[in-house]
This record gives C-alpha cells, sequence and structure tokens, in this order.
C-alpha cells in the first residue's frame, strides 16, 4: 500500500524534535555548569556514549536497521535527561548503570521507541536511588560554596579514578530540599533554615538559576510547538497549589511554594520529563491530570517521603495512570454530541 | 452570516501549488480520434449500456441509463460509432478495469437536439428526472449523482452552500471556472435554490483564490453572499465548509441535509446551467493538468478522454517525471494506466517529479507526540486509531471512531514518524466492511439452509402422510370397492397452501434481519443506499475488486 497523501510532507521528523528538545536543554545545562562547575560535561559525556553504545548493540541484537533507529535521536534525549538528573561527579559505575536501566530495561524490554510505558530516564535515576542513596545525594555544591573548585580535568579524574586527594567533603553537599526536610525535622526554625549558605533568593543556591534556565528552554519548546502549554502548567499548578498548601498549613514544616518551584528538578521535570510523549497522556484534559497529577505527587514526596526529590516517582506513578486517564478524557469527535454519539 | 466565520479544529497548510497552472485561462480540447466512456461514473449502481459495437451515436445521446437508485445516465462525447463495450482501465485506485463504452468519432461531432429545461415550471420531481437522466453529478470529488441531493425530501433544506474552497494543494480547476463562468455557475446556483426552495446561499471560497471570489461576488445576485474562507486544508472538505460558513457540525453517521444545509460544487452548479439553459448532458468537465509536466493549466475536458491525451495536451511530461495522480496530492490516488479516461470524478492529473513528490521516508513507531490529533479537522486522536488497526484490533480501531476519519491525510502529513496513517485507516475500514459483508453473506446462507432443511422436513412429512392417506384411500377402496377419487388434486391444493406459508415464514424471517430494506421510510432507504454505495466505492479501492 502506497496511497495519499503524496504531498511533500510536513518538515517533521523524530530526529528533528528530539535535536530540538536538546537544543532547548543548553540553556539549564551551560546555567548548571556555571554554577556547579564543570562536572556535568562529564556526566552528560559519559551517559551520551554509554546510551548509544548500547542502543546502537541493543538494535543490532534486536536485528532492527540500526541506522534509522539510532540517528531518531531519541536515546540522546534520554541520555541527556538522565545525566541532568543524576548527581555529577559520581563514579562513572553510576551513570554506566543508569544508562543500562533506562535504555535496556525501561525502554527496549518493553518493545524499544514509543512502547515504553515508563520515562526511561526517570526509571533509571529511580532504581538507582532505591539501590545507591549515597552516591545520589552527593550533590556538587554550588561554586562559591566549595572549598574546591575543580577544572574539566579534576571532574574526569574524580569520575574515575574515585576521590584521590581531594575529600568529597570539599566539593559537594546535601541537596536544599535534603537540608530543608532534615533541619524542619529537628526543629530549625524556617527562617534559620532559609538563612543557610546554600539557600539563594528564593530556591538552592545556583540551582534557582538552572531552574530559570530550564524554565527558559520549555519556554522555548513551547514557542516551537514541540509541546503543548497543558503539561508543564499543570504540573507547576499541581506543585505550587499542594505546597503552598501545606506551608500554609504548617509553615514552619513546608517551605513556600516558590522554593519548590525552584528547587530540584521542578522544572526540568514540568517542561522536559513529564512531556515525554510517548508516556505522557495525549488527550488535552489528560494532559492537565495526569500533570497535576505528577504535581502533587512530587510535593507530597518532597514533603513526607525519603528521597530527596520527588519528581521521578511523582511521574512514574503518573505514567502508570496514562492509559485510565487517556481512556476517559477521549475528547469529544466532530459531529458527536456531548455524550459521544 | 458569513461575518463570522467558525474555525474547525486541525488543519495543516501544504505548499499550495497553484499558481503552476491558475494563470492561464481554460483550454479546449482537439477532437479526438477516440473515447472511452465508463458505464460506471460514480459510486452507487453503474449505467445499463444502451449500445453496441457498431451503433452509431450522436453527441450527447444516452449511451448508458441510469440504473437503480444511486444512478445517472452516460453520453456519448462525440459523434461516431460505438467500437466496443467491454471491460477497459478505468482511473481507480485498484487499477482493475470497469465496463466502457468505446467510440471512434467520425470527426463531424454532429448532436442530438438539446432541449432547454423549463426549470422553473416544470414539477419538482419531473425536473430531477430530466437532471438524472442529463447525467449531472457532483464534481466536485465525491460525484454523488444531483437529482437526488436536489431532493428536499422529508427534511426542509433552509441553506444552500455552494463550494468553491478548492482547498487541495495544486489543484485549480475550480478557481478558473469561478473567475471565467461566474454568471453562469450562479445561473446554476439559483437553480439549485429553486428546487431546493432555500432562502440562503452562501458561496465559501478559500482567500488564496481573490480573483475568483471577486469574479463571484460581482456576478453574485442578491439572496448569493460569496465569503472569503481563511485557506486552511481540509476547508473545503464539507463538513468542514458547513462548519465554516454555519458553525454547525454535520451530525457523525449523517449528511449536512440532517441540520438542513446541502453542498454543492460549483463545477455541479455550471453543469447544472448547461442542463438547464441549453439542455446539455454532462458531457465534459474542467480538468487541470499540472506538476511536471510542459504547459499546465486547465482543460474542457469531454468525459471520455483518455487521460493520456489531456497528458499530451499539457505538453506532455517533462523528462524526469515518477508518474501521475488522480485528483489532488492529499487524498488522490496513483493512475496505473494513462489509457484510463476523464470521468466525471477526475478533477486533476499530476505528473510527479522527485522533488515535489518524494518517496515517503521509512516510518519509524508512533511517538505518540499528539501531532496527528491537533492536525486532525475531524478531532479524532489518529494514533490509537493507528495502534488499533495495525494490531487488526478493528473494533478498538472503531471504537476510537474510525468512521469518523474523512482521510484527508493531515494526520499522516504532520506526523514525524512518517507513518502512513491513512493507508493503516482505509485498510482497517475495509477490512470491517468486509467482514460485515461476510457476516451478513453468512447469515444468509443459514437462513436459506434453515429454511432447506424446513422445506426438507415438511416435504418428508407430506409425503409420509400422502402415503398414510393413500394407503387409507385403498384400504377403503379395498373396503368400499371402486369409485374413490383419486387424492391427488388435494394434495396439489395442500402443497401449494403450504408453500405459501413457508413463503410467508421465510419473508418473515428476512424481516428481523438488519438488511432488509423492505418498508423502510425512503429516507433511510435513500441513506442505506449511499452507504452501501459509499461502502463499495472504499472497498473497492482498498479490496482491488473494481
Ligand atoms: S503524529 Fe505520528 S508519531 Fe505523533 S502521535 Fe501521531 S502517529 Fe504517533
Ligand atoms: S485522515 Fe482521518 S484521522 Fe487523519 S487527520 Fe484526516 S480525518 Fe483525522
Amino acid at each position: 500500500m502506497n496511497g495519499s497523501p503524496y504531498a511533500l510532507l510536513a518538515k517533521n521528523s523524530v530526529s528533528s524534535v528530539m535535536l530540538k528538545v536538546m537544543a532547548a536543554l543548553i540553556p539549564g545545562i551551560i546555567a548548571h555548569a556555571w554554577f556547579f562547575g564543570p562536572g556535568i560535561w562529564v556526566s552528560l559525556f559519559l551517559c551520551t556514549g554509554f546510551a548509544v553504545a548500547l542502543e546502537g548493540l541493543i538494535l543490532l541484537m534486536r536485528n532492527v536497521p540500526v541506522k534509522p533507529f539510532l540517528s531518531d535521536g531519541s536515546v540522546l534525549v534520554t541520555a541527556w535527561l538522565l545525566a541532568l538528573s543524576l548527581p555529577t561527579l559520581a563514579p562513572w559505575w553510576l551513570y554506566a548503570v543508569g544508562v543500562v536501566l533506562a535504555v535496556l530495561v525501561a525502554k527496549h524490554f518493553y518493545g524499544g521507541l514509543g512502547q515504553n510505558p515508563f520515562n526511561p530516564a526517570m526509571v533509571g535515576y529511580a532504581a538507582l536511588i532505591v539501590s545507591f542513596p549515597v552516591y545520589m545525594t552527593q550533590w556538587p555544591a554550588p561554586l562559591g560554596l566549595a572549598d574546591h573548585s575543580l577544572t574539566l580535568l579534576d571532574a574526569f579524574d574524580l569520575v574515575f579514578a574515585g576521590q584521590g586527594s581531594i575529600s568529597p567533603d570539599a566539593y559537594t553537599s546535601a541537596t536544599v530540599l535534603d537540608t530543608w526536610k532534615t533541619q524542619a525535622r529537628l526543629g530549625l526554625p524556617a527562617e534559620d533554615i532559609r538563612a543557610m549558605a546554600m539557600f539563594g533568593w528564593a530556591g538552592a543556591r545556583g540551582q534557582e538559576f538552572v531552574a530559570a534556565a530550564f524554565a527558559f528552554g520549555g519556554l522555548l519548546m513551547l514557542a516551537h510547538r514541540l509541546i503543548t502549554w497543558h503539561i508543564p502548567v499543570a504540573f507547576l499548578v499541581g506543585l505550587a497549589l499542594t505546597a503552598g498548601l501545606l506551608h500554609l498549613l504548617d509553615p514552619g514544616r513546608h517551605a513556600d511554594p516558590l522554593f519548590h518551584l525552584l528547587s530540584g528538578g521542578a522544572m526540568l521535570g514540568a517542561f522536559f520529563i513529564a512531556t515525554d510523549p510517548v508516556t505522557a497522556s495525549s488527550t488535552p484534559l489528560g494532559k492537565l491530570i495526569y500533570a497535576g497529577l505528577a504535581g502533587f505527587l512530587t510535593a507530597l514526596i518532597r514533603a513526607f517521603g525519603g528521597y530527596p526529590d520527588g519528581v521521578a516517582f511523582a511521574v512514574l506513578i503518573a505514567n502508570i495512570c496514562v492509559p485510565f486517564i487517556d481512556a476517559y478524557t477521549q475528547p469529544r469527535v466532530f459531529g458527536h454530541d456531548k455524550a459521544g454519539k | 452570516m458569513g461575518d463570522r466565520l467558525h474555525t474547525f479544529n486541525g488543519g495543516i497548510h501544504p505548499e499550495g501549488h497553484k499558481a503552476e497552472s491558475s494563470a492561464t485561462p481554460i483550454r479546449d480540447m482537439a477532437l479526438l480520434p477516440r473515447y472511452v466512456v465508463p458505464l460506471r461514473q460514480h459510486i452507487g449502481t453503474p449505467a445499463r449500456p444502451l449500445v453496441q459495437a457498431g451503433d452509431k451515436v450522436l453527441r450527447g445521446q444516452p449511451i448508458g441509463a441510469a440504473e437503480g437508485y444511486v444512478s445517472t445516465a452516460v453520453h456519448a462525447p462525440t459523434s461516431g460509432t460505438v467500437i466496443a463495450v467491454e471491460p477497459r482501465a478505468v482511473p481507480h485506485p485498484s487499477g482493475l478495469f470497469d465496463l466502457a463504452v468505446a467510440i471512434e468519432s467520425d470527426g463531424e461531432d454532429r448532436a442530438v437536439d438539446f432541449t432547454p429545461l423549463d426549470w422553473r415550471n416544470l414539477d419538482p420531481s419531473a425536473l430531477r428526472n430530466r437532471i438524472r437522466d442529463l447525467g449531472l453529478a457532483g464534481l466536485g470529488g465525491a460525484v454523488f449523482p444531483s437529482y437526488i441531493k436536489l431532493n428536499p425530501g422529508a427534511q426542509s433544506i433552509h441553506t444552500l452552500i455552494v463550494n468553491g474552497a478548492e482547498c487541495e494543494p495544486w489543484i485549480t480547476c475550480d478557481d478558473r471556472l469561478m473567475r471565467e463562468r461566474a454568471a453562469e455557475t450562479l445561473q446554476g446556483v439559483a437553480i439549485m435554490a429553486h428546487a431546493l426552495g432555500v432562502k440562503t446561499v452562501l458561496v465559501g471560497i478559500e482567500d488564496n483564490k481573490p480573483e475568483a471570489l471577486a469574479a463571484m461576488a460581482a456576478a453574485a445576485p442578491a439572496g448569493v453572499e460569496v465569503v472569503a474562507v481563511p485557506t486552511r486544508y481540509p476547508g473545503g472538505g464539507g463538513k468542514q465548509l458547513t462548519y465554516t460558513l454555519t458553525g454547525v457540525e454535520t451530525p457523525t453517521g449523517g449528511r449536512s441535509t440532517d441540520v438542513g444545509i446541502q453542498v454543492f460544487n460549483v463545477g455541479t452548479a455550471y453543469s447544472l446551467y448547461r442542463a438547464a439553459m441549453l439542455g446539455e448532458p454532462l458531457l465534459s468537465r474542467v480538468v487541470t493538468v499540472t506538476g511536471h509536466v510542459a504547459r499546465p493549466g486547465n482543460f474542457e475536458t469531454r468525459i471520455g478522454t483518455p487521460l493520456a491525451d489531456l497528458l499530451t495536451a499539457a505538453g506532455g511530461a517533462n523528462p524526469g517525471a515518477v508518474g501521475e495522480i488522480i485528483g489532488g496530492p492529499m487524498m488522490g490516488f496513483d493512475l496505473m494506466d494513462l489509457a484510463a479516461p476523464v470521468t466525471k470524478a477526475v478533477n486533476c492529473l499530476i505528473v510527479k517529479d522527485p522533488v515535489h513528490f518524494p518517496p515517503r521516508p521509512a516510518p519509524l513507531p508512533c511517538i505518540r507526540c499528539g501531532a496527528c490529533a491537533r492536525s486532525c479537522p475531524a478531532d479524532l486522536q489518529p494514533f490509537e486509531m493507528y495502534w488499533f488497526s495495525r494490531a487488526k484490533d478493528f473494533g478498538k480501531a472503531q471504537s476510537y471512531n474510525l468512521f469518523d476519519c474523512i482521510e484527508c491525510g493531515c494526520c499522516a502529513y504532520v506526523c514525524p514518524s512518517h507513518i502512513p496513517l491513512v493507508d493503516f485507516f482505509r485498510f482497517a475500514k475495509s477490512e470491517i466492511w468486509e467482514r460485515e459483508q461476510e457476516k451478513r453473506a453468512s447469515d444468509q446462507a443459514r437462513q436459506r439452509h434453515e429454511f432447506k432443511e424446513f422445506r426438507l422436513e415438511r416435504e418428508k412429512q407430506e409425503k409420509a402422510e400422502k402415503f398414510a392417506k393413500a394407503a387409507e384411500k385403498q384400504k377403503e377402496a379395498a373396503a368400499a370397492g371402486p369409485a374413490a377419487a383419486p387424492a391427488d388434486p388435494e394434495a396439489e391444493k395442500k402443497k401449494a397452501i403450504l408453500q405459501a406459508a413457508l413463503e410467508r415464514a421465510a419473508k418473515a424471517k428476512e424481516g428481523v434481519t438488519p438488511k432488509n430494506t423492505d418498508h423502510l421510510p425512503p429516507r433511510v432507504e435513500r441513506e442505506i443506499a449511499e452507504i452501501d454505495a459509499r461502502r463499495e466505492q472504499v472497498v473497492g479501492k482498498e479490496g482491488g475488486e473494481g
């Protein structure tokens, strides 16, 4: 069969979509490098390398044409999102394990591109944080707070050879989300927590600008119609409303909504992770429910869970609900009445 | 009403490529030595041939008569001799042959006498019958017999929409027609409005045709509103144009007449003008020849013109051509054989070149990006329909409203994975129809079988009875002596009564099957006919049964 349309198709391809998504990530990556040092280049490099090699190998073994599928670029986006979710300066094998979990388990075990029900990068992240909590909670401190500022070579050295001469305490710290939770539980007043050096004007020091840069990239994607507004807006509203409610109920324990929006993976999650088309809801109303749920769960997990950030688990839980959400939010078809007849 | 236009969802903006063929006036074609007129010009029943090889015909003489309800007459395009009535190549995606009348011209082009119709005074049903016998059918692509659509029937029609949108890229036959023959076209519109008894007449033309808009607006009489609609494919789809102009959605599975609106193409209006004012049957239409040809443009083309000759008239294909499309690039189909003739359905012949019509890139898996859904003018979820069509889970595909798909191709146009979505939808639809047909056939077979069993059983009983009776009679006869009448006449009578009862029972049984079309109101009957016809067409397209 080779029927119409015969017209020159719209200049649109999976690889161009993926490349544009990667381009939209660049502002956030640069901000990250600026505030947290060169470690991010190392993790991006490692995740990309591992992911491409692994994807190629799997495609070969599955006997599918390697070139069109490898060049679709989807594995690059997965690799980058994973790299941006994992702490930098972690041992190299952590990235390797993360890539295997994301690409092999979460993607190809389910049939490859387009078939996976769960966001691959988030599967990788979640499995790592459950398995290796220590490595996953050590984040490089923002520049100016670390006792030691690293060069790119230092960063490679650290990742491959372990800590060497530099003590990890010299360049890492717990995340602000973690700190807030532990300090608040210890009974430290909110103002005192906020006064700690790691906090910036609204979120985590440095992190708030990275978040803003990711949001900027997300707006670029919106402008280029790579995503629709539904998911980021619903995610951020769900997060802010829930966090705001908790904050109102117990301001001593729960940080304000703005802090939540600008900390951790909220912006990355709202614009780049929850919007992964394969695993997200696909109807307009469904997207609002799905992403609202993810935002709501993010706030809950941050407030009451045992993990430093809630985005990954929230997105994965929302992924589970997608078939159900989609089934009940089918839009009205042209010429049908409201009951769908 | 046209001041406030309504915007349907979805739609796309493919490259228009109208200028290639819209710059030059409609050209007449020289008389050809040979024409081939298929008897199946449109969906529904093909015309019944009225001529045979060796017959002499005149231009405009009927060569095929309307047969059944969804049917119209077919006429000789010129004077000459019928050389064959046999299956010939026809412009159909299946590439199969269909019954056609081949005529050799005598070069004189003599016509029968045409009598103009007194359309204002003619009884409506007489007028419609004349229009049927003049072979009028929709020239916008669907080719539905016009006489049926001109019957307001039980529903009252309040609005007539005249479709001059011409949203498919490359095609410009309606554009040129409106520019050059606006007054005549609007005359045809007036006849339509008269036949339907409508108050409101809206002519929708996409705003990429300013000349046509101006010409039509200038020629429009009071009561006819010429409306510029935004250029957005498929804005010329019947349902889309209706919505754009009136904000009314055609109910699913229904027709616009269900909501009091009738839609005609401008080309049909023009042919109605010729039919009514000149008494001329539908002998020719405007066809766009464009793409990779030497002299693209529009041609007044007689029905039955071999497409090869039409192509020659446009200067022939340029070197490097890679095939032809009948219709537009969004909804047309690949031409299998240039020997196939122009039918009433053919509005455009596009010669493909590799730059504008490259092979489709190899498809990748669906990434559920939803681009298809956002482009779908029917508000469908094409990727869900695709998923289930591919898995051959046709029931599920249908539950995502597969049959609301108008096969416009917007989804396939935008899909980043380059999935031939419409191919899958056509496939799924034809499979579903086939299964329904099979089911119907097996139902009928079962009924026949049951009836046969029933009959055999009765016959056996009857025979036994007869034997018993005969035995009795014999006994009686033996007892009472001779002079007993033979038992036969009585048995004959009984058999007849039994037979009649059986037939009644069979009829009653048929009455509960969905296929029975007896005793239905004419509207329903007509709808069934239309749906069957549509099915036949699409099944024919995909299933490859001409
Ligand atoms: S546009 Fe193509 S890839 Fe995107 S959801 Fe539709 S079918 Fe899938
Ligand atoms: S072809 Fe069907 S599914 Fe695709 S856009 Fe057109 S109506 Fe929608």
